[in-house]
């Protein structure tokens, strides 16, 4: 998951680094997600791992890491493969 | 009991109305000359206006939004400038209360503002990004315990009355657009260098000027929050709602000087139902909206407060979007009406029925923060928020 994860936000997340220098626990804000580009990943991950984020998820904490991604998607689709 | 005990012993409301009393004698003028309303603010000072929102343990009087809001929609009923003045001053001490509480540099700060009514600008708009609040050009550089800022800022309201201005830019030389932060500049920490002259349709008396604003101050004036969480948890909410008791006061304003002229008529010939009488009924309506729609946008915000989560959620952000949204289009229809029913005598500067500068300070509304800048944002989140069809949610 962590792979699709960073690939989908490298192609959405409008970053001005590299996907690649960043931790799994980076600030994603700190590094340039605005929130329309934090949308565009929020449908393309909704797409890719066919899951609909609940209101709760819609937040700012939920999307601040790839980490926190990660931990969103599993709660809400407990199937998908956290590899 | 000496003075400012008396005065604090008085209900917020009354103390907001003897201001009023002042600012509706000079609002004309105020409009006329583009000047700023110092008389009003001369008079919030003296009834302690400026310092309310400030923790009683730091010397202010903890005041809610609801009541602050209530106080911008009486003074926005006398003077929309020196109502407009008052609510962007108390959105700016919004992000100190809110985000300053646990540094010791900003608690100093807020008892200056309750004891010395110190006055808040705001400078977020910025040459080559407009209204874009969520992002910057400019960058404040840390040296040590020192930093500088320079920020070509186009709109500073009553930037050269202002006692400190606080500042956003980026975080860092290297930081991305979006990370920013927000600084609290006291005057004589900063220069200004005038770029724009604010003369302009309405809003005359807030004096919006232009500056090249260049800046050196001590680094912990620094909010210690990332300004993306004071723009979710303080500003986008005291924004929309304390600017829409505004522009509910104007519009109130403008539905009173309505129903004088409709009595008056239907006085002068009694017996008859005067024709602007099916109008001014209409427009009770749409005020109605308006004042419904600000108080549930502060119950939403008083509920939301104690929660971060919810704070920060779409569902807030666009709910208080289209607060933002609905009042300042809908006074202008309620305005507008209001001219319909006054006729000529409500066109025509000087009578009692004036309403002319009604509709040119609303017009600023639509612009203040562009509509199409929030629809724009609003339009992005509902791609992935959903609904809450409840009545009552
Ligand atoms: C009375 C008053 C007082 C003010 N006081 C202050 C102050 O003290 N401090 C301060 O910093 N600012 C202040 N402002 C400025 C205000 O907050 C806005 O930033 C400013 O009005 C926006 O200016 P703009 O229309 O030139 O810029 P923009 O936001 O760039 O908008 C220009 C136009 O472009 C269009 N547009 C641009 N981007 C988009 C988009 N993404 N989506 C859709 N349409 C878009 C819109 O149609 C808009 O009309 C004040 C404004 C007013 C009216």
């Amino acid at each position: 998951m962590n792979s699709t994860i960073r690939e989908l936000l490298s192609k959405h997340g409008g970053l001005p680094v590299s996907v690649e220098t960043l931790a799994d626990d980076a600030d994603l804000y700190e590094a340039g997600l605005s929130s329309f580009a934090s949308v565009q990943l929020m449908l393309a991950l909704e797409d890719e791992f066919d899951v609909e984020f609940p209101e709760n998820l819609l937040n700012r904490k939920s999307f601040q890491s790839i980490a926190a991604i990660t931990a969103a998607i599993s709660s809400i689709a407990p199937d998908s493969q956290v590899a | 009991m000496n003075k400012i005990s008396e005065i604090k012993a008085m209900s917020l409301v009354e103390r907001a109305r003897r201001v009023a009393a002042v600012a509706s004698k000079h609002a004309d003028d105020v409009d006329a000359k583009g000047r700023f309303p110092q008389e009003s603010i001369d008079a919030m000072k003296a009834e302690r206006l400026l310092g309310i929102q400030i923790p009683a343990a730091f010397g202010g009087e903890s005041a809610s939004t609801a009541e602050i809001a209530e106080i911008c929609s009486i003074l926005g009923q006398a003077c929309a400038a020196a109502a407009m003045t008052f609510s962007m001053h108390q959105i700016k001490a919004s992000s100190v209360v809110s985000h300053g509480v646990d540094a010791s540099w900003h608690q100093d700060f807020m008892k200056r503002i309750a004891a010395e009514q110190l006055l808040l600008g705001s400078a977020t708009t910025e040459g080559g990004i407009g209204g874009n609040l969520r992002n910057s050009i400019c960058a404040i550089e840390v040296d040590g315990d020192t930093c500088r800022l320079e920020k070509d800022a186009t709109v500073i309201s009553y930037g050269e009355q202002a006692d400190a201005i606080l500042v956003t830019s980026r975080a860092h030389a290297d930081a991305a657009g979006s990370d920013q932060v927000m600084t609290v500049f006291l005057k004589g920490q900063y220069t200004l260098e005038k770029t724009h002259v604010w003369d302009t349709l309405g809003m005359r008396g807030t004096c919006s000027d232009g500056f090249l604003f260049k800046a050196e101050a001590p680094a912990e004036q620094i909010l210690p929050k990332p300004f993306a969480e004071i723009a979710a948890q303080s500003m986008l909410a005291n924004s929309h709602i304390l600017w829409s008791a505004v522009w509910y006061g104007i519009a109130a304003d403008a539905v009173n000087r309505a129903q004088a002229f409709v009595r008056g008529a239907a006085r002068k010939q009694p017996g008859t139902v005067p024709p602007g009488a099916l109008r001014l009924a209409e427009v009770s309506s749409l005020l109605q909206l308006v004042k419904s729609n600000v108080q549930a946008a502060l119950e939403k915000f008083e509920a939301a407060q104690a929660d971060e989560e919810k704070l920060s959620s779409m569902a807030f952000a666009v709910a208080m979007n289209n607060v933002k949204i609905a009042s300042s289009q809908t006074i202008l229809t309620i305005i507008n009406h209001c001219m319909l029913i006054c006729g000529i005598l409500g066109y025509k500067n000087g009578t009692p029925f004036s309403l002319g500068r009604h509709l040119r300070d609303a017009h600023s509304a639509q612009l203040m923060i562009s509509n199409d800048r929030i629809l724009g944002n609003t339009s992005n989140m509902l791609l992935v928020h959903k609904q809450d069809t409840s009545l009552l949610g």
